[in-house]
């Protein structure tokens, strides 16, 4: 029972850890310009299709490929921002949002043309494979990787947002962009720093996400971005610190709930998060660690 | 009763009437096959016009229009369904406090009894998230459809699962989707012209400043949420039993994205807008199938819809109704030279 309780929560650290990471390239979008970014969840299909051609199909070691993912990642960010988004700010809200919803469907299609329909096995390095049982609970090589790559990403966007002058110029922005245009900072450069900083980090969850579940398809990106964006809501929208507590809340409700009920209720899973949402909403809509926002 | 009133009502009449009339004529006229898409525009437009009364003229961007649409399909369907087939498909019979065993419940009580339950369902979402801003409706009433296309799968004693309820009676005709069509369109339109429409219309411009006017906004957003959802619950009771089967995954995030593409393609905010979308989105899509099937490039039509509402959002966000309105005033101009009226309706068309 002990054991089943220990290996519940280590299900619950790894799957928070990727929800984790998602929720942070989405809060560092949604703090500056208020938008819930959908193609980030695009973002995270294009990752797992990078690494699953570039591992499977043209054989290329791991690091690599890792360089070339969040690269493309990176220049699909900027794009993306380019080609979609630069043209509507300062333009309503809700144009942005649905922009950014027609660049997700966009994503997903494209996919769906050009890969097909139908889910593929994703098979990481055999590295990864490989399973280790401490006093009988299991985890995996690619669990391992989840959590450190993870910790590292966030550690050093952290230490990113706090000491360089960018990240600074990052936190003023998202306090209030007009004021930080007026203290003479290019907000415009600020912005692109942040889809390509989020949008390189859904590509790396790609992978994991891939890894994790063994399984890729051209729609695996909507439930991720919906969840990082409960994530972001759970730890206070805008908030990095708080989007990292929420992605790791989200992962252990989500596996709690789903290992503490009955076996028939598994497939209710996405059906507890949004619960959650709501409850959350309900209760304590600024979130664990947001602020106030005001109307 | 003054007399603009009576002229405004006859001139919906007379539209209403021509309406019937030319559908009357395509049913003598043409095939099965083009009046089977004439009445799936007839749906998608009543499903795009509800959602019009919250994502144009108050301002709410929901996403959750399809969830509605299941609701109100599943629980038309399950009061209508046979009885002698439900036990053939294993479907449970009606309780007792909604009829017993024994009964059937005719068409439409039951398609307004699907449109009140997706109206309660939007109540539930409604209260806790429509105090905040849109963005968090957004993402709550996708979660909502999210919930719902879940349960439809889960709950397998009532729905059937992901399998789906099939031999649904054919109900729903031309007449009956046309029929819904003109209510939809004429309480949305008596809406907008009382105090409740202006209080929405207000709302769209800018929240604070409608607060600051006095108005109730929480209240005024959840009348439009619930209303619209009432009538997306129509449209899916009128679908299920239009097209005679459901699964549960045809409710899913694409039927919502095709609703606001129509929506938002159409000219958001405008009477006509959701019909013109609904047209000619869904006749695009049935344009573009035999070219998809033959290519055997699936997902050709949603990368066409993708990048339309990306270029309509950053170069035309009016929609098409919209572009009529702005041709309409061009027209005006030259004639008279009347340089305000283009402004006005400029700026009237631009709160996609």
């Amino acid at each position: 029972m002990l054991t089943y309780i220990a290996q519940q929560m280590v299900n619950g650290f790894v799957l928070g850890s990727m929800y984790a990471l998602l929720a942070l390239g989405m809060t560092v979008v949604y703090g500056i310009l208020r938008l819930v970014n959908f193609a980030h969840g695009g973002l995270v299909t294009i990752g797992a299709f990078i690494f699953f051609y570039a591992l499977s199909v043209l054989k290329i070691n791991f690091a690599l490929t890792l360089v070339l993912a969040v690269l493309s990642g990176a220049c699909l960010g900027f794009l993306l921002d380019f080609v979609a988004y630069r043209k509507l700010r300062g333009g309503p809200e809700v144009a942005l949002l649905i922009t950014s919803l027609g660049v997700y469907i966009f994503i997903e299609n494209i996919t769906k043309l050009l890969a097909s329909p139908q889910p593929y096995a994703f098979r990481p390095p055999p590295l990864f494979l490989q399973r280790f049982t401490f006093k009988g609970i299991i985890f995996s090589n690619t669990d391992i990787f989840i959590v450190i790559a993870a910790v590292v990403i966030m550690v050093t966007f952290a230490v990113f947002v706090k000491r360089t002058k960018l990240g600074i110029a990052m936190r003023a922005t998202a306090e209030r962009i007009e004021t930080a245009r007026l203290m003479g900072i290019n907000t415009n450069k600020v912005i692109v720093t942040a889809f390509v900083l989020g949008s390189a980090i859904a590509t790396i969850t790609g992978f994991m996400w891939g890894a994790k579940y063994g399984q890729i398809s051209y729609d695996m990106g909507f439930m991720a971005g919906v969840k990082a964006f409960v994530a972001t809501v759970i730890g206070g929208v805008g908030s990095i610190p708080g989007a990292m507590v929420g992605g790791f809340l989200l992962g252990f409700a989500e596996i709690l709930l789903v290992g503490a009920l009955p076996a028939g209720f598994a497939e209710y899973r996405d059906a507890f998060v949004f619960t959650i949402l709501l409850i959350v909403l309900l209760l304590r809509p600024t979130g664990l660690m947001g602020r106030k926002e005001a109307l | 009763m003054n007399t603009n009133f009576l002229f405004k009502h006859l001139k919906f009449l007379a539209t209403a009437t021509i309406c019937y009339g030319l559908l009357l004529l395509a049913n003598y006229t043409l095939d099965r096959y083009t009046l089977y898409i004439i009445a799936l525009i007839g749906i998608y437009a009543i499903a795009t016009s509800s959602l019009n009364l919250t994502n144009g003229y108050t301002g709410l961007f929901s996403l959750g229009h399809a969830g509605f649409m299941a609701i109100g399909a599943y629980v038309s369907t399950l009061l209508t369904f046979p009885v002698r087939l439900r036990i053939a498909y294993n479907l449970p019979l009606l309780p007792r406090f909604l009829g017993g065993p024994e009964f059937q419940w005719p068409f439409l009580p039951a398609l307004i009894m699907g449109g009140l339950m997706a109206a309660i369902g939007a109540l539930l979402v409604g209260i806790p998230v429509l105090r905040l801003r849109g963005h968090y409706l957004s993402v709550a009433s996708l979660g909502f459809m999210v919930i719902v296309t879940t349960l439809a799968k889960g709950l397998k004693d009532i729905t059937r699962g992901a399998a789906g309820i099939q031999a649904i009676p054919h109900y729903a005709n031309l007449w009956w989707i046309y029929g819904w069509l003109i209510i939809t369109v004429y309480v949305i339109w008596r809406l907008l012209d009382s105090s409740y429409g202006r209080a929405m219309l207000a709302i769209r411009e800018s929240e604070i400043a409608a607060q600051a006017q006095g108005i109730n906004v929480t209240y005024y957003k959840i009348t439009a949420f619930v209303t619209s959802a009432f009538f997306a619950g129509v449209a899916g009771g009128l679908y299920a039993h239009f097209a005679r089967s459901i699964r549960p995954y045809e409710f899913s995030f694409s039927m919502t994205f095709y609703v606001v593409i129509m929506l938002i393609i159409g000219g958001s905010g405008t009477l006509l807008g959701p019909i013109i979308g609904a047209t000619t989105i869904t006749a695009l899509k049935y344009a573009l199938k035999p070219i998809e099937e033959g290519l055997k490039i699936y997902g050709l039509v949603e990368v066409i819809y993708a990048i339309l509402l990306i270029v309509v959002m950053l170069w035309w966000p009016q929609g098409i109704a919209g572009g009529i309105t702005f041709l309409k005033v061009l027209l005006l101009k030259r004639k008279k030279g009347g340089e305000e009226n283009v402004r006005i309706s400029a700026g009237k068309a631009d709160g996609a």
